[in-house]
Parts: C-alpha cells; sequence; structure tokens
C-alpha cells in the first residue's frame, strides 16, 4: 500500500462494470497469494451473494458513492476498505456457516436424548480471544498508518488554499489566495493537492466528497483541516456531489455541494472570472432586476461584488449565472428556478433563513434575469 | 459439579433484632451497601463536572476570570469547617455506637452546625462574586465555577437535612443505640461530601492556572 | 396472585396502607418485582408500537425520491422520538421488566432489595416516559436527534420548547434508571440463595448485574450533560453556547462517555437472555461460562474507553484517534468470544428450534453482521467514509433490533409462560420469527448499499438519480413486513390470553431456579428459600446422573426416561405441579404491604419536569412548581422511610 500522499499520483479510477472492478470490489487484490487464500476461504455462495451485493454497491450512478475513489486520501482508504471488507466477509462466512451447519447438524431428533455435557474447552477458548485479537492487530497497523499519512499535508508539497465555512444551510468557499469567494460549487486543479480549512458560522456541519475521501466535521470555534490531491483523471467524471453530512437543522437535507475537478486551464480560467467585479447590467429588462435588487433588502445579506450589495450572511452572488446550482446545490440554475426561489422561498425550501420579501412573481422574475447576467 | 444433594430446607432464618435486617449473601447491611453503590455513582456525577471546569479551566474570555476573584484564606476557612464537621461526624457514630444519645445529640447539631457555616461562607462568597462581575452566566468561568460549587452546597445542604432529621429522631427518642446503622449511612455520605471537596477546593482554587 | 402478609403493625403508626390485592389500585401501589416487571414490560411495549410507528412513518416519506409527505421539521422530530424511544422507553425498560421479574427468581429471592425503591423506579420511568412525549402534546417535538449534538440545542438555535421536552424527559428517566440499577446492584450482591456464589449465577443475572454497574457509572455522565444543557437553556450558561466562549465538542465528550457504555446497557442483557435459552433448548450448560463471564465484565470495562470513536470525524487528532480505534477493535475480542461459545453451546446439543430458541439464533447470526460492520468502522480512515450515512444506520440496527430486540423477544417468548402461566403458541410465533427475520434484513441490509453509495442520515428527503431509489424502496417494504410481523405477535398475545395452552412449572426443561416454582409464582416466590450446589442447579437435580461427571468435554451419551421432568423437584417446592400458585396452607412468609408512596414520588417528578418545561416556555416563576414537584419527592421519601419495612 502506498502511504505517502503527494500530488504527482494519479489513480485511473476503475471502470465500475470491468471484470477488475468487481474482482476488486469482493476485496481481492491482485497478488496471486491473497487469490488463493480467498478462493480457498469463500464459498460459491459467498462470491455469488458478493457479485450481486458489490454491483449495487458499485452503481457507477451513485454520484456519491464511497467506493469509487478519485484522489490519493479516497484511495487509501478504499485499500483499507478492501481489507478490512474481506476479513469481514471471512469471519461472516465462518461464524454464520457454523452456526447453520450445527443447527441442521443438532436438531433434536430424540427427545430422550441428553447431549454429552460439554462445559467448556479453555484450550479452544484461549485460542478464539487470541486468533480475533491477531486479526485486529492486522487491521488497526494499516488503519493507524492511514491515519497518520493524512493527519498533514507533507511539507514538500505545496497545496492550495482553501477556506470552508458551513452555514444553515449552505456552503461558502474562500480562495484567499486567489481573492476568490463563492458559494456551494466548489473548483479544484485535478492533480493539484488542496489543504482545507472547515470554520462553522453556527452549527456544527460536515464537509464531504466521497470521491475525494473521508468526511471532518465542521465545528464551530474550531478550524479543523483536510487535505487530498483529486486524481489526474478525475476531471473527466466531474462534477462530484456531496451534501452536509452531520445533522444541522430543519434544513440539513438540502445543505448540498458540488465539487468541479477542472484541467488547470479550466481552473485558470475559472479563478480568472471569479476574481472579476459583477458584471455591469445592460438591457432595460436587467436594469430593472438589478435596481430591484440593489434597492431592496437583498444586499443586506448577500455580495455582489462592483455593487451596494455588500452583505456577507448569504451566498456570493457575484458570479452565480456561472454556478450550475443555486438553492445549495438543489435547484439547476435557470431563470425560472431563481424566480421561484425570491418570491417565495419558503416553499421551495421550507425553514430556509432566507425571508420571503414580498417580491411579486414578474418583479422576481426580473431579478432573476439579472441574476442570470452575473456570469 | 457436586451434586445437588437433597439439602435439607432452608427455615427461613429467626428474627433478627431489628426487623429489616435479612440474611445477606455478603453479611452486610443492604442499606450500606446500597450507600456505598450510590456514593460510587456519586463520584461520576462530580467528575463529570470537575471535568467541564477543567475543559475550560484557563481558557475562560472574561475578567475578572474565576482565580482573579479567589480568597484562598477565606474559603480555606471555610473548607476547614467542612473537614472540622467529618471529625464530629465521626464522633456523633461513636456516641451512638456505645449508647451515649445525649452527645450524639451534641455532635450531630455541631456536625450539621459546621456545614451550616460552610453553606453560609458559600453564600457569601458567591454574592461577593455576582458583585465583582462574575455570575452564572458570564463566559465559561462563572459557568462551570458556579455550577460546579453549586452542586456541591446542594449536597451538603441535603446532608444537613438528613443530619438534622437524625437529631430530631433523637430527640424523640426514635434513634437508640440499635440503630446505630442510621447514623453510620448519614455519615458515609457526610464524609464522602467532605473528601469531594478537598479534590474541588484543590482542583478550582489551589493549582495555579 | 394474593399477597400473604400478616396484618402489619400499622395502625399504630396511623400510616395509611393500601390493602386492595387486586384491581388498578393494587397495581398501582405494587412494590412486588413481579408486579413492576409486567408493568415495565406492558409499557415498554406500547412504546415500542409507538417508536415503530414513527419508524414506519420515516420509512414512508423515504419510500420515493423528492416525497413530500412529511416536512422537514416532522421528519426531524420523528427521527428524534423514534431514536430516543427506542432507546430508552422501549430497550431499557423492556429490559428492566426481566430484571425485575427473573433476576430475583433465578438467585432465589423473595423480592428485590428496596421493592419500594423497585416501584419508585417504575413510576419515576413513567413520569420521564410521559414528559418526553408531551411535546406531541404541546405540538413542539425535539426535532434534533436522540444524540442532540450542541450547539443546535442551544436556545439561539432551538428556540421552540421541543428541546426541553427531551432534556427533562431524559433527566427524569436518569433517575429511575439509576435507582433501578443501584437496587439490582444491592439485590444481586446481596440476596442470593445459600450457596449461589458468584460463579453459579445463571447468565443472564451476570448481564444484569453488569448492566446496572454500567448504568450507575455512564448515567450520572449523561445526567450532568443533560443538566448543563438545562442550565444552559434555561439561564443562559455557557457550558455549550459557543457565543459565551462554550465548547460544543465537550458535549459530545461526555454525551458518548455516557453513550458508549449505553450500547452496552442496551445489548447485555439480550445476550443474558440468548445465554439462557441456547443452554436449555441444546440441552446442555452454556459452553464456557467462565469465559462468557469474563468476557461480559471486559466489555463492560473496555465500553468506558472506546467513546471518542463515535467522534473520529470532530478532529481529534492523529494520537487520539489511534487509540481510540485501538480500544475499539480490543472490544471486539470479548465479543467474538461470546458468539463463538453461543454457537459451540449449539454444537453437540439436542437443539429444539422453538421460537426462544429461534429468537436467540436470529440474535447470534444479526448481532454477528452488526458486529462486524463495526469493525469496519473501528478503522477510523473507512470511519470517515461511513460515519453519519446509511451504513451507520445498517450497523447499529443490526446490533439493536437484530441483537437487542431479537433477543428481548426471545426472552418474551421464554418467560411468558413462567409470567402469565401460559403458553404463547409456538407456531405463530415461529411466522412471527420469518417475518421479522426477512423483514429485518430487507430493511436494514439494503441500508449498508445506501451508506456504500454516500446516503447521509437524517435527511427527510432525497433527490432522485442518486442511486438510492431502488434500496429506499426495497428498506421501506421490509418496514412493513416488520410492521406485520409485530401484528402477528400480538395477534399470538391476544389469543393466548383467551386460549392459550397451559404451562407447568418447567415447561422448557429449564436449568435455573425460576423453573422450580409453580406459574405464575406467588407473590413470595419461593416458599422456603432453595438451597444451591452448583451452576443450573435445576438441570442437575433433575438429572442427577450428571452430577457425578467432571466439568470437562466429552463426558458421552446419556439417555434417560421421559419422566425426567419434575419427578425430582425441590421437595419443599414441589416443583412441576401446575397451577400451583395458591398459598400453601402452611407458609406464612412475611411479605411487605404495597405502598403509596412510590408513585406519589414518581408524580413528584412529574410535576417537577413540568415546572422546568414551563419555565423555560414562559417564566421563572414556573420553577415553582419545580420546587412542588422536588418537595414532593422529599416528602414521599421520607413517607416510606418511615413506614415499617417488612409488614
Amino acid at each position: 500500500m502506498r502511504l505517502v500522499r503527494g500530488p504527482a499520483h494519479a489513480i485511473a479510477g476503475p471502470n465500475p462494470w470491468s471484470p477488475e472492478a468487481l474482482v476488486q470490489c469482493t476485496g481481492r487484490s491482485m497478488t496471486p497469494r491473497r487469490r488463493a487464500l480467498v478462493r480457498n476461504a469463500a464459498l460459491t455462495l459467498v462470491l455469488v451473494l458478493l457479485a450481486t451485493g458489490c454491483n449495487a454497491l458499485a452503481d457507477p450512478r451513485a454520484p456519491q458513492s464511497t467506493v469509487f475513489p478519485k484522489s490519493d486520501w479516497a484511495a487509501l482508504i478504499y485499500d483499507l476498505y478492501n481489507k478490512v471488507f474481506i476479513m469481514a466477509v471471512l469471519v461472516f462466512v465462518g461464524v454464520e456457516g457454523a452456526l447453520l451447519l450445527f443447527i441442521i447438524r443438532y436438531r433434536r431428533t430424540d427427545e430422550n436424548r441428553l447431549p454429552s455435557q460439554t462445559h467448556g474447552n479453555t484450550r479452544l477458548e484461549i485460542l478464539w480471544t487470541i486468533l480475533p485479537a491477531l486479526v485486529l492487530f492486522v487491521i488497526a497497523i494499516p488503519s493507524i498508518q492511514v491515519i497518520f499519512a493524512s493527519e498533514e499535508v507533507p511539507p514538500n508539497v505545496s497545496a492550495m488554499y482553501v477556506r470552508v465555512i458551513g452555514h444553515q444551510w449552505w456552503w461558502e468557499f474562500q480562495y484567499p489566495e486567489l481573492g476568490i469567494s463563492t458559494a456551494n460549487e466548489l473548483h479544484v486543479p485535478a492533480g493539484q493537492t488542496v489543504r482545507f480549512d472547515l470554520q462553522s458560522a453556527d452549527v456544527i456541519h460536515s464537509f464531504w466528497f466521497p470521491f475525494m475521501g473521508g468526511k471532518v466535521d465542521v465545528v464551530p470555534m474550531r478550524v479543523n483541516h483536510m487535505w487530498y490531491t483529486p486524481d489526474a483523471s478525475a476531471a473527466s467524471a466531474s462534477p462530484y456531489l456531496s451534501q452536509c453530512v452531520e445533522f444541522c437543522g430543519t434544513e440539513h437535507a438540502m445543505m448540498r455541494n458540488r465539487l468541479f475537478v477542472d484541467t488547470p486551464e479550466q481552473f485558470n480560467a475559472w479563478a480568472a472570472l471569479q476574481r472579476q467585479d459583477a458584471q455591469v447590467p445592460q438591457g432595460d429588462d436587467v436594469q430593472r432586476g438589478a435596481g430591484l435588487l440593489l434597492g431592496g433588502q437583498c444586499r443586506n445579506c448577500h455580495t455582489i461584488k462592483g455593487t451596494t450589495a455588500i452583505g456577507v450572511i448569504g451566498p456570493n452572488l457575484t458570479h452565480v449565472g456561472s454556478r450550475s446550482t443555486i438553492v445549495s446545490g438543489t435547484l439547476d440554475t435557470n431563470v425560472d428556478n431563481l424566480a421561484k426561489w425570491i418570491h417565495d422561498p419558503q416553499s421551495v425550501k421550507p425553514g430556509a433563513k432566507m425571508p420571503t420579501l414580498g417580491f411579486s412573481e414578474a418583479d422576481a422574475r426580473s431579478m432573476a434575469v439579472y441574476l442570470m447576467t452575473l456570469k | 459439579m457436586r451434586s445437588v444433594a437433597a439439602a435439607p430446607p432452608i427455615t427461613p432464618a429467626a428474627p433478627p433484632a431489628h426487623t429489616e435486617e435479612h440474611r445477606t449473601s455478603t453479611g452486610l447491611n443492604n442499606r450500606k451497601v446500597l450507600m456505598w453503590t450510590f456514593l460510587g455513582s456519586d463520584c461520576m456525577f462530580f467528575g463529570a463536572l470537575i471535568a467541564s471546569y477543567i475543559v475550560y479551566r484557563g481558557k475562560w474570555q472574561q475578567t475578572p476570570t474565576p482565580n482573579e476573584l479567589f480568597d484562598i484564606p477565606y474559603t480555606s476557612v471555610s473548607a476547614f469547617a467542612l473537614l472540622m464537621s467529618s471529625l464530629a461526624m465521626v464522633l456523633a457514630l461513636a456516641a451512638i455506637q456505645r449508647g451515649d444519645l445525649k452527645r450524639l445529640k451534641i455532635w450531630l447539631l455541631t456536625t450539621a452546625g459546621l456545614g451550616l457555616i460552610f453553606i453560609g461562607g458559600q453564600i457569601y462568597e458567591f454574592t461577593g462574586f455576582g458583585a465583582e462581575g462574575m455570575n452564572l452566566s458570564t463566559g465559561t468561568g462563572g459557568t462551570t465555577f458556579f455550577v460546579l460549587t453549586g452542586f456541591h452546597g446542594t449536597h451538603v445542604s441535603l446532608g444537613i437535612i438528613w443530619l438534622l432529621s437524625l437529631y430530631t429522631l433523637a430527640r424523640r427518642g426514635a434513634l437508640h443505640q440499635g440503630r446505630s446503622l442510621d447514623v453510620e449511612i448519614a455519615g458515609l455520605y457526610w464524609h464522602f461530601v467532605d473528601i469531594v471537596w478537598i479534590i474541588i477546593f484543590t482542583v478550582v482554587y489551589l493549582l495555579p492556572v | 396472585m394474593a399477597t400473604i402478609a400478616v396484618p402489619s403493625p400499622i395502625a399504630e403508626r396511623r400510616v395509611l396502607r393500601p390493602i386492595a390485592p387486586t384491581g388498578v389500585w393494587s397495581w398501582i401501589t405494587t412494590i412486588d418485582h413481579k408486579r413492576i416487571g409486567v408493568l415495565y414490560g406492558t409499557t415498554a411495549f406500547i412504546f415500542f408500537l409507538i417508536g415503530g410507528l414513527e419508524a414506519l412513518l420515516m420509512r414512508t416519506q423515504l419510500i420515493r425520491p423528492n416525497n413530500t409527505l412529511l416536512g422537514p421539521d416532522q421528519f426531524n422530530g420523528l427521527f428524534t422520538m423514534h431514536g430516543t424511544t427506542m432507546i430508552f422507553l422501549v430497550v431499557m425498560p423492556l429490559s428492566a421488566a426481566f430484571f425485575n421479574y427473573v433476576v430475583p427468581l433465578q438467585i432465589g429471592a423473595r423480592d428485590v432489595a428496596f421493592p419500594r425503591l423497585n416501584a419508585f423506579s417504575y413510576w419515576t420511568f413513567l413520569s420521564g416516559a410521559i414528559l418526553l412525549n408531551l411535546g406531541f402534546v404541546a405540538q413542539t417535538v425535539p426535532d434534533n436527534g436522540w444524540f442532540s449534538y450542541a450547539n443546535i440545542t442551544e436556545r439561539a438555535f432551538s428556540p421552540s420548547a421541543g428541546q426541553d421536552f427531551w432534556v427533562v424527559g431524559l433527566q427524569v428517566l436518569g433517575v429511575a434508571s439509576l435507582a433501578a440499577a443501584l437496587n439490582f446492584l444491592v439485590t444481586i450482591v446481596q440476596l442470593r440463595a445459600p450457596g449461589m456464589s458468584l460463579m453459579r449465577m445463571p447468565l443472564f443475572t451476570w448481564t444484569t448485574f453488569i448492566t446496572s454497574i454500567l448504568i450507575v457509572l455512564a448515567f450520572p455522565v449523561i445526567a450532568i450533560a443533560l443538566f448543563e444543557l438545562m442550565f444552559d437553556r434555561l439561564f443562559g450558561t455557557n457550558f455549550f453556547n459557543t457565543i459565551g466562549g462554550g465548547d460544543p465538542i465537550l458535549w459530545q465528550h461526555l454525551f458518548w462517555t455516557f453513550g458508549h457504555p449505553e450500547v452496552y446497557i442496551l445489548i447485555l442483557p439480550a445476550m443474558g437472555i440468548v445465554s439462557e435459552i441456547l443452554p436449555v433448548f441444546s440441552r446442555k450448560p452454556l459452553f464456557g461460562y467462565p469465559f462468557m463471564v469474563y468476557a461480559v465484565a471486559g466489555i463492560a470495562f473496555l465500553s468506558f474507553t472506546v467513546w471518542a470513536h463515535h467522534m473520529f470525524t470532530t478532529g481529534l487528532g492523529a494520537i487520539a484517534t489511534s487509540f481510540f480505534a485501538a480500544s475499539t477493535m480490543l472490544i471486539a475480542v470479548p465479543t467474538g468470544v461470546k458468539i463463538f461459545n453461543w454457537i459451540s453451546t449449539i454444537h453437540g446439543g439436542s437443539l429444539k428450534l422453538t421460537t426462544p430458541a429461534l429468537m436467540s439464533i436470529g440474535f447470534v447470526s444479526m448481532f454477528t453482521i452488526g458486529g462486524l460492520s463495526g469493525v469496519m468502522h473501528a478503522s477510523p480512515p473507512i470511519d470517515t467514509q461511513h460515519q453519519d450515512t446509511y451504513f451507520v444506520v445498517a450497523h447499529f440496527h443490526y446490533v439493536l433490533f437484530g441483537g437487542a430486540i431479537f433477543g428481548l423477544f426471545g426472552g418474551i417468548y421464554y418467560w411468558w409462560p413462567k409470567i402469565t402461566g401460559r403458553l404463547l403458541d409456538d407456531g405463530i410465533g415461529k411466522l412471527q420469527f420469518w417475518l421479522m427475520m426477512i423483514g429485518f434484513n430487507l430493511t436494514f441490509g439494503p441500508m449498508h448499499f445506501l451508506g456504500i453509495d454516500g446516503m447521509p442520515r437524517r435527511i427527510y428527503t432525497y433527490p432522485a438519480n442518486m442511486g438510492w431509489d431502488m434500496w429506499n424502496l426495497v428498506a421501506s417494504i421490509g418496514a412493513y413486513t416488520l410492521g406485520l410481523a409485530i401484528l402477528v405477535m400480538i395477534f399470538n398475545i391476544a389469543k393466548t390470553f383467551i386460549n392459550g395452552e397451559r404451562a407447568g412449572a418447567d415447561p422448557w426443561d429449564g436449568m435455573t431456579l425460576e423453573w422450580t416454582i409453580p406459574s405464575p409464582p406467588p407473590a413470595y416466590n419461593f416458599a422456603v428459600i432453595p438451597e444451591v450446589h452448583s451452576r443450573d442447579p435445576f438441570w442437575l437435580q433433575k438429572h442427577p446422573e450428571l452430577a457425578s461427571h467432571e466439568l470437562t468435554e466429552s463426558t458421552g451419551e446419556i439417555t434417560i426416561g421421559a419422566q425426567h421432568v419434575g419427578d425430582l423437584g425441590i421437595p419443599a417446592v414441589h416443583a412441576g405441579q401446575d397451577g400451583g400458585h395458591e398459598a400453601h396452607g402452611d407458609v406464612h412468609v412475611h411479605m411487605p404491604d404495597p405502598s403509596y408512596w412510590p408513585p406519589i414520588a414518581g408524580l413528584g417528578f412529574f410535576i417537577a419536569g413540568l415546572g422546568v418545561l414551563i419555565a423555560s416556555a414562559t417564566t421563572y416563576a414556573a420553577l415553582g412548581l419545580t420546587g412542588i414537584g422536588l418537595l414532593t419527592v422529599l416528602v414521599a421519601i421520607y413517607g416510606w422511610s418511615l413506614e415499617p419495612v417488612n409488614g
């Protein structure tokens, strides 16, 4: 197992339907020794079970799947998961098999028979105290290695720095080195190590992109960290979905986010755009929308760089039109959805912190048209 | 495995001196075992509160901090009163065990009185801290200090009520040599509360931040 | 059940004592451990139905993506109440029902050490349970999860009274659990029949003992955490309030210092039940009794060292994470020993697949799965992927439903004839078992896949195209199947009351002392306290030929005659005699009289809790009500300590 994590390695994502992937999914890695071991140990029944089970696990349509690693960290976890999984399967087969066998073999047939009154077997019991302890030791060692390998960014690696701030119920992403602040959609360059500082504006949230690795809680009064390097090939399957995974109140379920792993060129283009001030409204309808938006209460909570809107309670809207989704990853970005959201937020996301400000549908539509121009 | 001999049925033991005394497996009295077990449990109550105090200790974002307000000589005196009450408690138990009901009453009252001195001192101290700007909702220092010491003070107060009701029983003549266990159990509780105060006093007042 | 009591010297005290032997008042004032056990069991079963309905509502909401049957707050309230109910109002009291009913019988005692305290525990439990569920009446249901992580529970984020119902209800429940646990500890330490040394105690008594120790040491920690949270919400203290400098992680440490031992508080009683059932239906003693005892003790000890494995994602640092990973894996060792020993108990036996035996086998097989998935996320890196997903939901339901509920239901089928004198129908029982087994695996098996596919817990809805639709549908169908299984159980219970087969004293060819006395047992349990000379005393008494064999393996096959049951009954007790619960003419056992004080004390806690709730919602003046409630408790305790003790 590769325990040194760095930016250079790119792990090709397995094709989930390939025979290799299915075999890998059963926890059988490629060494002949282990393959033999598994073949000897596992019953046909189990392989069938696993094959069906893993087909389901390895559902490529599941965009939050934990078993298609696309980063160095996720790959380490996945390796470990496979090791533990195969051991669990072996123990499962052994224990349940013995249980089933004994139930069948020792069923009562003779009501008068008193079986041998075995009270125990000390040697056997010591054996099955020590044996599991050894198995667990074998799991513990690589686990602890991975813990330490994923603790801090190695000193020789230069990492991009992103500050993640959890809010009820949306995500804020700041790139202090690049002067960018955006919401709910995170962009990182493929092959670039990224280090996240995790902070909360209110309650505990949890930040997680399963394809990139594990989750780390976002705790008020603390700054937690995580880091990983998206695979160079990860850009092809972008975006990756996720959502808050620590219960954080009413709309915990609708605190979703997306990760775009860009090629370095795409990322640079995106960053350059995000640094700019907002588009100046042009055209009557757009200007009308901008007037409504900037003249009303919206600016108390939202920032639109280059305008009078400088609020920091809600998401930064400077480039909202360039994002693929709105309302924390729950709706596609388009005029209809934006208008619906502005007109009556509570019908879209009950309990959301965005108040109903009483804009008519027509007004909301104008504002939506303006927001769509903020590419 | 030894065989089950057709054991002679055990007739219930002859009623002992006191009606509540059953035969027990350990030979100890049930209520005494209950009190010991409860005190084990109570350790965890105090443990959780002391832990809460230690977690925030020195990380207070408030002025004044608890340590700036403490008057160690003053609190030492009231702590001394509480420690002396344990001595009085021992003497009370000794008195009832030898049947000296007069001294029992004196020592019970002394114990409760010393406890009252401690509680009075605590109330005075709390009032002073409040006047100087630290109360229950002042930062984490005020919160953890008052709840921890207040929880202990509640224990002492309940102990005083218990001692005074024993005193009332003794005055009515309901407490006699045969019921020394009643005093012994109250004593277990009282000593425990004292020992806990030694720990709290050390952790909260004496250890430098 | 007739209470055998000589007229007590009450009159001279002028303290009113209830005397009704039957009817509602006799149940309210009872201090008979068996009746209290029945009260616990009945209450727990009612709450099981409520908690189950909550679960069915949730599964209906999640049956398809973007469902709008329930709103977010409703759903959040349901999962909070479902978890809290199942843990505190179902599994714990159902275990307590068996502690109450069975333990004194197994150790050869006439009652628990403190019968009034025992009644007090029940009534306080009921008060807490009602306080917790009052949120439904007030229409502000607690909705921050059974774990109620700070700081979302602070008034700033949860202004409604919902959270207060949770805080107050749980505090009162904690008092009840502590009182009960202290009582059982003293009972088991003090009231064992002559000759019943610790290592001769039945394993269920052992798990009761260890569970009680866990409660005694773990519940104070949650009590303090709740107390601190109550102060935060009521008086503006800063224990978990980030604005005042509080650290929400402190709550997690306190909560899980309680919470992990709590997991074993929930599972150990079921383990004990299974350890009673499997030997009886295999007709051979429990395999490796000493190891089983050591394993239970080891699990209990280790359970206090593993709490932070619930917090692997909170940023503990590599060293602490590694330590808690290691201790967590260590706890799997004694757990494994138990599973191997249960299987070895079946090995070489003569296994009769009655409903209790099936339930126990269900326990062993399903608990194994839960244990294995537990080992998977004992590894912190893996846990960072599984934490707070449906994989964890699957894991702990395999442990707590596949484990605890199967075990406890096994206990119901096993001891029902002892309690009621009638056997639950075995055929219907088997139907229930298979429905449960299928429904359970349909419900919770797919949740492993949902977790691996990244579905988080506690979300009230999910979009389509996440790859979650099918498994959610399957899980919901499984949940309805489970509901059906419970209906079958209710039918079986009803049928048994109408025309259940009468059970003798010893319907299963049991091994322990409770089977030596009539079903249902008389109020005084044992006319004569038995003397114990071995483990499984009744078994050896029925098979004296076994007694000469040593503890070792392979004693050879012994065929015995058909008339082995009952013909060697303990002389004075007339074991095997049906319907013998009429008092023997010559038995005059002094049993304590019923008392009004325990329910009054329970009511006092209810009033006190109500005071806090009202104070939290309106004005501090309502704390006066709390004062009145606590005073009531004090008066009641005074009252019962002045009551003549044994008469």
